[in-house]
C-alpha cells in the first residue's frame, strides 16, 4: 500500500493554482524526489505537503489518513522537514538547535527526559556529527549546518521526512554523505523520503521514484528507470544549448558552430579532453573514427556535429575511412589525440598513415595545436578568427 | 549543560547581591541621609505589621500607620524611596523582557518598545490629554496621565497587529512600526503647536522619563501586570525557543505561529505600556539588557534567559534611577538621559560584534 500520496492535489498562492493534478504517491522506506527547473514549483509542492503552504485542492495523505484534519502536534509527530530557509538562532549549540527535534514530545515547558537526551545524540550519531554537540550552531560551515538540520529532522523520529534541496551550498563529499544518510533511514527506520533535488544524476542513482516538475502539471513520475529516457533531461530543463548524458551523468556545454576546423583521431577516451578543450576555445571540430560505444562518442556527439562513427563491434570499413578523409581534408589540420592504434581500429591507423603521406600538419596535442595556429597567424586565443 | 547551569547560578548570585546592594544604597542616599540601623528597624517593623495585617483582616493598621508616621525619615522612606525604588525595580525588568519578547519575534536585536512606536502612540495620547483634555477639564491628575499614555500604547500595538495580519516579512512589519512612530510624532507636534507654554513643559517633562512621584498605589498596580506577564513571558519558553529556528521550523515542530505571534505581541505590548504608564519612555533598556544578560549566560535558552533579564532589567534600572536621582543632587535628570548614556554604548559594541562574527 501507498504509506504517502497525494490524490489530485493543487498547489500554488493566495488561492491561484499553480500547478494541479499531482498524483503521486510511494510506500514506507522509499525515497522519492522532485526535479525540475528553478521557478517550477518543486518548493510549492513540498511546503504544501508539510501544511507551511494552503492546498489549493485534492488530497495528501499519510497513512491513508487525509492530514488536512490533523492537529500541529500529530503533523510533527509524523512528518519533518529540512527546509532551504538559512536559519541563524544566537547562542545555540548544535545539540540544542537538534534537541528541538523532540519539541512534540517534551512537556509544557520543553523538558529534556532521558530518553530525549539518548534520541538527540543517535540523531546525531546518525548524521556523523557526535563531535559537534557542544560547538556553537554559527561558526558550522554549511555542510555541517545541514548534517545538524538533518539530525534535527531525524531527532524527530518522523515517518516521512521533507527535504527542499538538501544538496544546495554542499561540495561532492557532502552531498554524497547526505543522500547516503537519506538512503541509511529509508532502508533502516522505513522512513519515507520525499526531497527535491537539482543534481539529476544523484537524484537518479539515490531515488526509488522521480517527479519531473514542470509547467501548470507535473510532467513525469516514475522509476529513475522509466524517467531517465533519452531527451527527458533536455526537454525538462529546456536545455537548448547543452547537453546531458543519462548513462554517465555528466553535462556538457553547447557545440561551437561552423565548419569543422581541425579533424581529432580519438577513441578509447583519449579524445574527450581533446574536445573540451576545443569546445571551450569556441573551435568547431570533425572527429573519427569512433565505435558507437567507444567512451569518447557520448561526448564527441554532444560537442560536435560531424562524428564519422562505426557500428558497435563491427569493424571499420572503407567508407568510414573515406568519409574521414574527406573532414580531415575540409578541416586542413589533424590532432592525434594519443589513441593507440590496434587491430579493431586499424582504419585509424591507415587514415593517420594516409596524413603523413600528404604531408598534413599532425598535432599530438590541442594545445600544440592552438599554439600553432597562433603563430600561422590563424586564430586569437579564444578561436576567433584574425 | 553544566557549564550553563554554572554560568546561571553565578549569574545569579551576582545579580541578586547587585540588586541587594542598590536597594540599600536607594533607601540610604538622597538629600536626607538616613542611617542604616534606623532603616532596618523600620522596615522590620512594617514589614511585621503588614504581614499580621493580612493574617487578621488590618487590626494592626494604626501600629503600621504610627511606623509610616513617626518621623520625617520614616515618611521619606515608606512613601518617596521604597514605592520608587520598587517601582523601577519591577518596570525596569518588565522593560527589558518586553525588548526580549520583541527581539524573539522580529528576529533582530534592535528591536525594542520604543521601535514599534508604542512610545509615540503613549507620547501623542498624553500630549492630546495634557494640551486639549486641560482647556474643558481643567487639572489633569496624573491617573489620567497614566490611563492615556496606557491607552495610546495599545492603539499603537493594535495597529500594529492588524498590519501583521497583512504583512508577511518581519523587516516590514518593522518598518511600518517605525512609520507609525513617526505619524505619532508629527500628531504630537502638530497638538504642541497650538498647546499653551506650561502644558508643552508638562508634556516635555514626562516624555523624558521619570521613576519621581511613584506611589504604593502604582507599585502595586504594575506588580498585578508586570509579574504576571513575566510568567506568561516564561510559559512560553518553549515555542521562544522553537522560534529561534525561523517561522518554517517552528510551525513543522508544532507551533501555531499565529497565534503564538499575537500573544508575543500583545504581551510585551502590555509590558512596555505598563512601564511608559508609570515612568514614560525609557530608551535602550529594552536592547541592552536583554543582550547583556544573553551575553552573561552564553545561551538563549528563554526558560533561563527571561528570568535573568528580568531581574538584570530590574538592577539596571535601579542603578540608573540612583545616578538619575543622586549624582547632580538637588537636580534630577530624566531617567532616559541616564539608561540612553548606558544603553547606547551597549548597543555599539554589540552591532560591531555582530558584523565580526556573523557577516
Amino acid at each position: 500500500m501507498e504509506y504517502f500520496k497525494t490524490e489530485g492535489l493543487a498547489v500554488g498562492y493566495r488561492g491561484r493554482s499553480l500547478i494541479h493534478d499531482i498524483n503521486i504517491g510511494m510506500e514506507k522506506g522509499k525515497i522519492l524526489t522532485l526535479i525540475g527547473p528553478n521557478g517550477a514549483g518543486k518548493s510549492t509542492i513540498l511546503k504544501t505537503i508539510t501544511r507551511h503552504l494552503a492546498r489549493i485542492g485534492g488530497t495528501v495523505a499519510i497513512g491513508g489518513k487525509d492530514i488536512q484534519g490533523w492537529s500541529a502536534k500529530e503533523m510533527a509527530g509524523q512528518v519533518a522537514v529540512v527546509l532551504t530557509d538559512r536559519i541563524r538562532p544566537e547562542l545555540m549549540t548544535c545539540g540544542e538547535v537538534v534537541a528541538m527535534g523532540r519539541y512534540p514530545y517534551t512537556n509544557a515547558m520543553g523538558k529534556m527526559t532521558a530518553a530525549d537526551k539518548e534520541a538527540v545524540l543517535r540523531a546525531l550519531q546518525r548524521v556523523h556529527a557526535i563531535e559537534l554537540e557542544k560547538q556553537d550552531f554559527s561558526t558550522l560551515s554549511d555542510g555541517q549546518r545541514q548534517r545538524i538540520m538533518l539530525a534535527r529532522a531525524i531527532c524527530q523520529e518522523p515517518q516521512v521526512i521533507v527535504l527542499d534541496e538538501p544538496t544546495a551550498y554542499l561540495d561532492i563529499r557532502f552531498k554524497i554523505e547526505l543522500l547516503d544518510i537519506l538512503r541509511e533511514m529509508a532502508h533502516e527506520e522505513g522512513t519515507a523520503v520525499v526531497m527535491s533535488l537539482h543534481e539529476i544524476d544523484l537524484a537518479s542513482k539515490i531515488s526509488d521514484y522521480m517527479v519531473c516538475v514542470k509547467g501548470d502539471t507535473i510532467a513525469a513520475f516514475g522509476t529513475p528507470e522509466e524517467i531517465m529516457k533519452e531527451g527527458v533531461i533536455e526537454s525538462l530543463y529546456g536545455l537548448e544549448k547543452g547537453n546531458y548524458n543519462q548513462l554517465y551523468g555528466s553535462v556538457e556545454f553547447g557545440r561551437p558552430e561552423g565548419e569543422p576546423r581541425v579533424f581529432v583521431v580519438a577513441g578509447g577516451g583519449y579524445g574527450t579532453e581533446v574536445y573540451r578543450l576545443l569546445q571551450k576555445w569556441q573551435i568547431p571540430f570533425a572527429t573519427g573514427i569512433l565505435h558507437e560505444n567507444d567512451i569518447d562518442c557520448p561526448v564527441a556527439s554532444a560537442l560536435s556535429g560531424h562524428v564519422v562513427t562505426a557500428p558497435a563491434f563491427e569493424e571499420m570499413t572503407k567508407e568510414q575511412l573515406e568519409k574521414a578523409l574527406e573532414w580531415m581534408q575540409k578541416a586542413g589540420t589533424l590532432i592525434h589525440a594519443g589513441t593507440p592504434i590496434g587491430s579493431t581500429n586499424r582504419v585509424n591507423g591507415q587514415l593517420l598513415e594516409l596524413a603523413e603521406e600528404m604531408r598534413f600538419p599532425i598535432y599530438r596535442s590541442a594545445g600544440e595545436w592552438l599554439e600553432a595556429q597562433r603563430q600561422n597567424g590563424h586564430c586569437g586565443a579564444q578561436g576567433a578568427e584574425v | 549543560m553544566k557549564q550553563t547551569r554554572k554560568r546561571f547560578l553565578t549569574t545569579m548570585v551576582i545579580l541578586t547581591v547587585l540588586l541587594a546592594w542598590g536597594l540599600v544604597l536607594n533607601i540610604n542616599l538622597g538629600s536626607v541621609h538616613i542611617p542604616s540601623g534606623d532603616i532596618f528597624r523600620m522596615v522590620w517593623d512594617a514589614a511585621r505589621y503588614q504581614v499580621l495585617n493580612l493574617f487578621t483582616g488590618g487590626a494592626y493598621g494604626p501600629q503600621l500607620e504610627e511606623v509610616i508616621g513617626a518621623s520625617t525619615q520614616s515618611k521619606i522612606l515608606f512613601s518617596i524611596r521604597m514605592p520608587r525604588m520598587m517601582l523601577a525595580a519591577i518596570l525596569g525588568g518588565a522593560l527589558a523582557v518586553s525588548g526580549f519578547l520583541l527581539q524573539t519575534f522580529f528576529r533582530n536585536p534592535i528591536a525594542g518598545p520604543f521601535v514599534l512606536g508604542i512610545s509615540s502612540g503613549a507620547k501623542l495620547i498624553v500630549g492630546i490629554t495634557l494640551v486639549f483634555g486641560a482647556q474643558y477639564i481643567g487639572k489633569i491628575s496624573s491617573a489620567a496621565l497614566i490611563a492615556s499614555a496606557f491607552f495610546g500604547s495599545l492603539l499603537v500595538v493594535s495597529a500594529v497587529l492588524l498590519f501583521s495580519q497583512r504583512v508577511h516579512s518581519m523587516s516590514m512589519l518593522l518598518v511600518v512600526g517605525i512609520m507609525i512612530g513617526y505619524i505619532c510624532s508629527a500628531a504630537t507636534d502638530f497638538c504642541i503647536a497650538f498647546a499653551k507654554e506650561h502644558d508643552i513643559a508638562n508634556l516635555a517633562g514626562w516624555s523624558m522619563g521619570s521613576f519621581s512621584g511613584a506611589n504604593w498605589g502604582n507599585v502595586v498596580f504594575s506588580a498585578w501586570i508586570c509579574l504576571p506577564g513575566l510568567g506568561m513571558a516564561w510559559l512560553l519558553s518553549k515555542p521562544i525557543g522553537a522560534y529561534a529556528l525561523g517561522e518554517g521550523y517552528a510551525q513543522s515542530l508544532g507551533v501555531n505561529v499565529k497565534l503564538f505571534r499575537a500573544v508575543l505581541i500583545l504581551l510585551s505590548s502590555l509590558l512596555s505600556a505598563c512601564v511608559t504608564a508609570f515612568a514614560g519612555p525609557i530608551s535602550f533598556v529594552g536592547i541592552a539588557v536583554p543582550h547583556i544578560t544573553k551575553t552573561m549566560l552564553k545561551t538563549s535558552r528563554p526558560a533561563v534567559v527571561i528570568p535573568v533579564t528580568y531581574l538584570s532589567g530590574a538592577v539596571f534600572c535601579i542603578y540608573c534611577d540612583l545616578i538619575a536621582r543622586t549624582f547632580f543632587s538637588p537636580t534630577e535628570l530624566a531617567i532616559g538621559t541616564v539608561t540612553a548614556a548606558f544603553g547606547a554604548p551597549v548597543v555599539i559594541v554589540m552591532m560591531l560584534k555582530r558584523r565580526s562574527t556573523n557577516m
